[in-house]
């Protein structure tokens, strides 16, 4: 196991992307953060929070399942996953969506996230934002906004955990 | 983030009846079910986990809630959905129940949902057949997404069934949605009693995990919650009740007996209503009562159903 960004760096990282989310889209737009279940909800509620000091603008902030949108779900291997409800208490419709997950890998989860969403309504653009991006594609997908860039073997897994949900702040490799 | 509960991985390909599922995997299909509620509330009414699967709607007996309900679900679900009825088949010409399930399957269907006059049929069905079976009511025997979707009501609105205490009156004997109920409510912790005059109660009622009483006016006062059955004319042989105004004033739900309740009992039905006979049409329409979002409830829980089934089916092939 070796692990890749501690607890301060995670924070300063989301920082550095809170930073380049406001540099990029334009000041009146209305800006909302979209996690996908489950570390990506943690996550967007700490980069919304961010979003929020650096801008002094509320920043909405819900949570996506995206369970009934896997591309796996009649597949034998599939362990089965649990579908919980999708929270945002918001209009998406006409906001920029900065779409938020853990760990950019295969692409799959971004593309169920990204049909979920749209059923929901149209946001005028969505953004997507990672914590950690490593190689692996499965699917034409890339983020917009990375925290980090991982070099990991195939055969090798980036962890991410949180103080609420893991009881610490770490990224690792194992 | 919610701290994780105890993993329970679904096996289930078929839901023939809740008495022998366990309080965990009745409070996993709930759990499942608040996850479909909000399908329903947003502008594109319809997800895709069921997509390129065929749902069978078999009813051999008329329906307007539950077929509906699990029509709509199933489309929901984007599944695809063929409408069997009786009436307009060759079961009409003789042809069996298994016949008619084997040549619906040859087409190539994946979930059959059943609703038979005989107890056992889903059961049956589904040691002979490879698509997932759904029971929407076999007989005097269970209706488990009635009691599923009774449970998730009253689940809203009292947080859980531990310690409540539930009263279900009325045409109990003919009533599969008291069996299900029962055994739903009383594995999630509630009491329940079933008022009803002698004529209307199961003659196994003394085997049966409930209390029993023959007055609703000493039951009224005590209950979290009343589930008022229908009386099933169809069924009856006529001479369980002397008329409909002495089984009203006896156990109808009127205005009057309900000043007797807890202030916030909640008023079931299962549907349909024949009002002014077992319950007062001011009570159907009532603050207390949970009629009509019983209905909306259904229709989340059978997604969860239907969902589930079909997972646990793509497992069983592994």
């Amino acid at each position: 196991m070796t692990v890749i960004l501690n607890a301060k760096q995670i924070n300063k990282t989301i920082g550095v992307i809170a930073e380049r989310i406001i540099a990029d889209l334009p000041p009146d737009s209305q800006i909302a953060a979209v996690g996908i279940r489950s570390r990506g909800e943690i996550l967007a509620q700490r980069l919304a929070a961010k979003l929020e000091e650096l801008s002094g603008r509320e920043i909405p902030c819900g949570t996506l399942d995206i369970t009934l949108y896997r591309d796996d779900l009649n597949s034998p291997a599939n362990t089965q996953a649990k579908v919980q409800p999708t929270e945002i208490g918001f209009n998406i419709d006409d906001c920029i969506i900065i779409l938020v997950d853990d760990v950019l890998y295969t692409g799959r989860s971004t593309r169920a996230a990204l049909d979920a969403l749209v059923d929901l309504g149209r946001p005028m653009a969505i953004k997507l934002a990672v914590l950690v991006e490593r190689s692996g594609r499965e699917l034409p997908i890339q983020a917009d906004y990375i925290g980090f860039k991982a070099e990991v073997d195939v055969d090798k897994r980036v962890q991410v955990n949180f103080v609420e949900s893991d009881g610490k702040d770490e990224v690792f490799v194992e | 983030m919610k701290p994780k509960n105890k993993e329970i991985i679904w096996r289930h390909k078929h839901l023939l009846g809740l008495h022998d599922l366990t309080a965990e995997e009745i409070r996993f299909i709930l759990d499942t079910a608040k996850g479909f509620e909000q399908i329903s509330t947003r502008s594109v009414k319809k997800a895709p986990p069921l997509r390129g699967k065929v749902v069978v709607n078999l009813f051999f007996e008329d329906s307007t809630r539950t077929r509906n309900s699990f029509t709509l679900a199933a489309n929901r679900l984007s599944a695809d959905v063929i409408e069997f009825t009786k009436k307009l088949s060759s079961v009409s010409k003789g042809e069996t129940l298994l016949d008619t399930a084997r040549n619906l399957e040859s087409m190539g269907i994946d979930i059959i949902v059943i609703r038979h006059s005989a107890a056992g049929a889903p059961k049956l069905l589904s040691k002979n057949i490879n698509a997932c079976v759904v029971n929407a009511g076999d007989g005097y025997c269970e209706h488990p997404t009635q009691a599923l979707l009774d449970v998730y009501t009253i689940t809203k609105h009292k947080g859980n069934l531990d310690g409540l205490k539930i009263a279900i009156v009325g045409d109990i004997a003919h009533s599969r949605v008291a069996r299900s109920d029962m055994w739903a409510m009383t594995k999630l912790g509630a009491e329940v009693t079933f008022v009803a005059p002698p004529t209307l109660m199961p003659s196994e009622v003394k085997k049966l995990p409930v209390k029993v009483s023959y007055s609703l006016d000493e039951v009224i006062e005590k209950v979290d919650v009343i589930n008022m059955l229908r009386i099933q004319f169809e069924r009856l042989g006529g001479n369980q009740f002397p008329s409909v105004r002495e089984y009203s004033h006896y156990f109808g739900l009127t205005v009057e007996r309900l000043k007797k309740a807890k202030p916030d009992i909640l008023v079931m039905h299962p549907g349909p209503i024949n009002r002014g006979l077992e319950i007062e049409s001011e009570v159907a329409d009532g603050n207390n009562s949970v009629i009509l979002e019983q209905v909306k409830n259904g229709l989340a829980v059978r997604m969860a159903v239907l969902f589930l089934v079909n997972q646990a089916a793509a497992q069983v092939q592994a």
